[in-house]
């Protein structure tokens, strides 16, 4: 039996490895193409787009309990704004699910509230809004807002003339500028990632094909796990320069900041490059052409786009369009760059989206692996 | 690595070999035997089924029905033992354009296994024995059709086969680089290596001491060329070829069923 060392010195994944350097090296316009490209959709999105939400999923803490605060909250729920998702114990508890990107508004009556409305006072409430997506936050304000000017008038109605007056007062988290730059230019590290690593690698496995050197490469030895490794591993690099592009840029043109651990977001980026790499690779074993491969490449991206929360938050649209969401790696990624990037939490709230990732990747590229047959039919 | 295969078995054993595209019958019935370092070559016109019959004994295409044992190993079942041990040239120029002449060989070298200094040293020798030393450094996409045809062969056989097939070598390349291409497939088999060659340049059939002749994916016939033309009851080779080939165009065109498919 051979040893791991020697087993790892003879494996066949090194020399393809070199291979794919030396023409990724050789072909200048393609690496040209690779930072061009992330600068060029930096611009494009984040200038350019804007968008109006409902349904944000919300949590309450109702430290008032009385028939006065859950009509309140009633009233909240029917602006078609927030979308009432549970209660929490305590203020900690809701702004943990507002950082993990489980809820994106809480609201908080405190225990004073029926009293100061009994009493003629100003009773007070608070509306805390992740700002991260402003576009979300603007029309939780507006309806917070709205909220507030109806509740009360009603009130006065009922009460008569020395009627209380009612405030809510909203706090937006993460995002108090209600930039939507900050919430776009990391969602465009994702895209940008799925967009070239797919399109890459898919093109790089069929352009083989058309060529006849796969015809060539797949008379050999060469066992198909080191085919696909190496056709794959080096784009992992390119990913990582694309994404360190996009984050200097961001902060340089956009000033977004990165609140959380950089290495941690390298580290969970890892697995969502290679989870797209594996799609890539899987186009590429259905792919006969370079044409089919770009088609079919568009055809997952488009949902990428549009389904994933980058764009359209995910809670304003209609539940079939959120389950193709689950079925994306971005959709988790997203939450992940957000969530690094803009409230700078850490691996303890990220893991859950982190493990789907992994799970991703290793399931694309095995299946993309088992899915390559060293024949030309 | 497992054991050689035994040396009594031929190198090539094919039996009611079969290969279908949808309704197409490219290759039928076919039974071939090709004994170890024989230099074979395997004749007909275009679209006759050489290619496919070369793709299916390489493991390249699946038979759709029949048996095939290459170097002692079926192709079905154990076609990771047969790429070990065979080194193939497929019609068109299969290496990287974008790769120098030596990043080709180095690269095909450690896929074929070889590794450090044993693998520089078979480099050396490689470049040395093809004439392609002063062109090392080229890269592969600006070489002449002769000179690719020499790199093709060095990847091929630098693992040294012990059977190699090699699909229309010839074809393109100019008739100074095929007179010494020719040269080098005569070393190789003065070394023992078994070689099947397919052609279409009749002028070389001469030059296999027995070929195998197929016309719409059915063997016409196999023996020395002598055989062959006597055979067909025609002087050259050359005539039998384009007797076969006429056949095949009229049947074309009277919508007769057709035994081989152009498929490549």
């Amino acid at each position: 039996m051979m040893t791991l060392r020697a087993r790892v010195a003879r494996s066949r994944l090194w020399p393809m490895l070199h291979k794919e350097f030396i023409q990724m090296r050789r072909d200048r316009l393609t690496l040209a193409m690779m930072i061009g490209i992330p600068a060029a959709q930096l611009m494009l999105f984040g200038y350019a787009i804007r968008t109006e939400v409902r349904h944000l999923p919300t949590v309450v803490l109702d430290e008032s309990r009385t028939a006065e605060s859950r009509a309140l909250v009633d009233a909240m729920a029917n602006t078609g704004n927030f979308r009432i998702v549970g209660d929490v114990p305590d203020r900690a508890t809701l702004e943990r699910r507002i950082a993990s990107g489980a809820a994106s508004a809480g609201i908080v009556i405190p225990p004073t509230f029926a009293g100061d409305l009994a009493r003629g006072r100003t009773a007070t409430t608070q509306v805390l809004v992740d700002a991260a997506d402003p576009l979300a936050s603007s029309s939780a304000i507006a309806a917070a807002a709205q909220v507030a000017a109806a509740h009360g008038a009603r009130l006065a109605r009922e009460r008569g003339a020395g009627a209380p007056r009612l405030e809510v007062r909203v706090r937006p988290l993460y995002n108090p500028g209600l930039r939507s730059e900050a919430y776009i230019v990391p969602g465009i590290i994702g895209v940008l990632l799925s967009m070239t690593m797919l399109i890459i690698t898919s093109m790089s496995v069929v352009r083989e094909r058309e060529r006849g050197t796969l015809e060539q490469l797949i008379v050999t030895p060469i066992d198909k796990t080191s085919l696909m490794l190496g056709k794959l591993l080096p784009f992992v690099l390119v990913g990582f320069v694309q994404m360190t592009v996009v984050l200097l840029l961001g902060d340089v043109l956009f000033h977004v900041p990165a609140r959380g651990s950089l290495l941690l977001l390298y580290a969970i980026t890892f697995a969502f490059i290679v989870a797209n790499l594996g799609v890539g690779l899987l186009i590429s074993t259905v792919a006969r052409t370079q044409a089919q491969a770009m088609q079919l490449g568009y055809f997952f991206l488009l949902p990428n786009i549009l389904l994933s929360g980058f764009m359209f938050p995910r809670a304003a649209m209609p539940e079939p369009a959120q389950w193709i969401g689950l079925l994306l790696p971005l959709t988790y990624y997203l939450r992940v760059l957000r969530g690094v990037l803009l409230k700078g939490v850490g691996a303890s709230l990220l893991w859950g989206d982190t493990l789907v990732l992994v799970g991703f990747a290793a399931v694309l590229v095995t299946l993309s692996v088992r899915r390559f047959s060293k024949t030309i039919e | 690595m497992s054991a050689p295969a035994p040396t009594a078995e031929p190198a090539i054993h094919t039996r009611a070999l079969r290969k279908t595209f949808g309704s197409l019958v490219a290759v039928e019935s076919l039974d071939l035997d090709v004994a170890q370092g024989e230099l074979f070559g395997l004749l007909g016109p275009n679209g006759s089924g050489k290619t496919t019959t070369i793709r299916m004994l390489c493991g390249l295409m699946r038979p759709t029905s029949g048996e095939a044992r290459v170097v002692g190993y079926d192709v079905t079942t154990q076609p990771e033992e047969i790429r070990r041990r065979i080194g193939y040239m497929s019609q068109h120029f299969g290496l990287y354009d974008d790769l120098t002449v030596l990043e080709n060989a180095r690269f095909y070298s450690s896929v074929y296994g070889l590794r450090g200094a044993e693998r520089e040293a078979r480099l050396a020798e490689l470049l040395d024995e093809l004439g392609l030393a002063p062109a090392a450094h080229q890269l592969a996409g600006t070489l002449s059709g002769g000179w690719k045809q020499r790199l093709a062969l060095a990847c091929a056989t630098a693992h040294r086969p012990r059977l190699l097939f090699l699909d229309e070598p010839t074809a393109g390349v100019d008739p100074a680089a095929r007179r010494s291409f020719w040269e080098l497939i005569a070393e190789l088999t003065a070394r023992g290596t078994t070689i099947l060659v397919t052609t279409h340049y009749m002028d070389e059939a001469a030059r296999f001491p027995r070929v195998a002749f197929l016309s719409r994916g059915r063997l016409m016939s196999v023996g020395t060329p002598e055989e062959i033309t006597r055979h067909f009851g025609l002087p050259t080779i050359e005539d039998v070829f384009i007797a076969l080939q006429h056949t095949d165009e009229e049947d074309a065109l009277s919508g007769a069923p057709r035994g081989g498919s152009g498929a490549r």
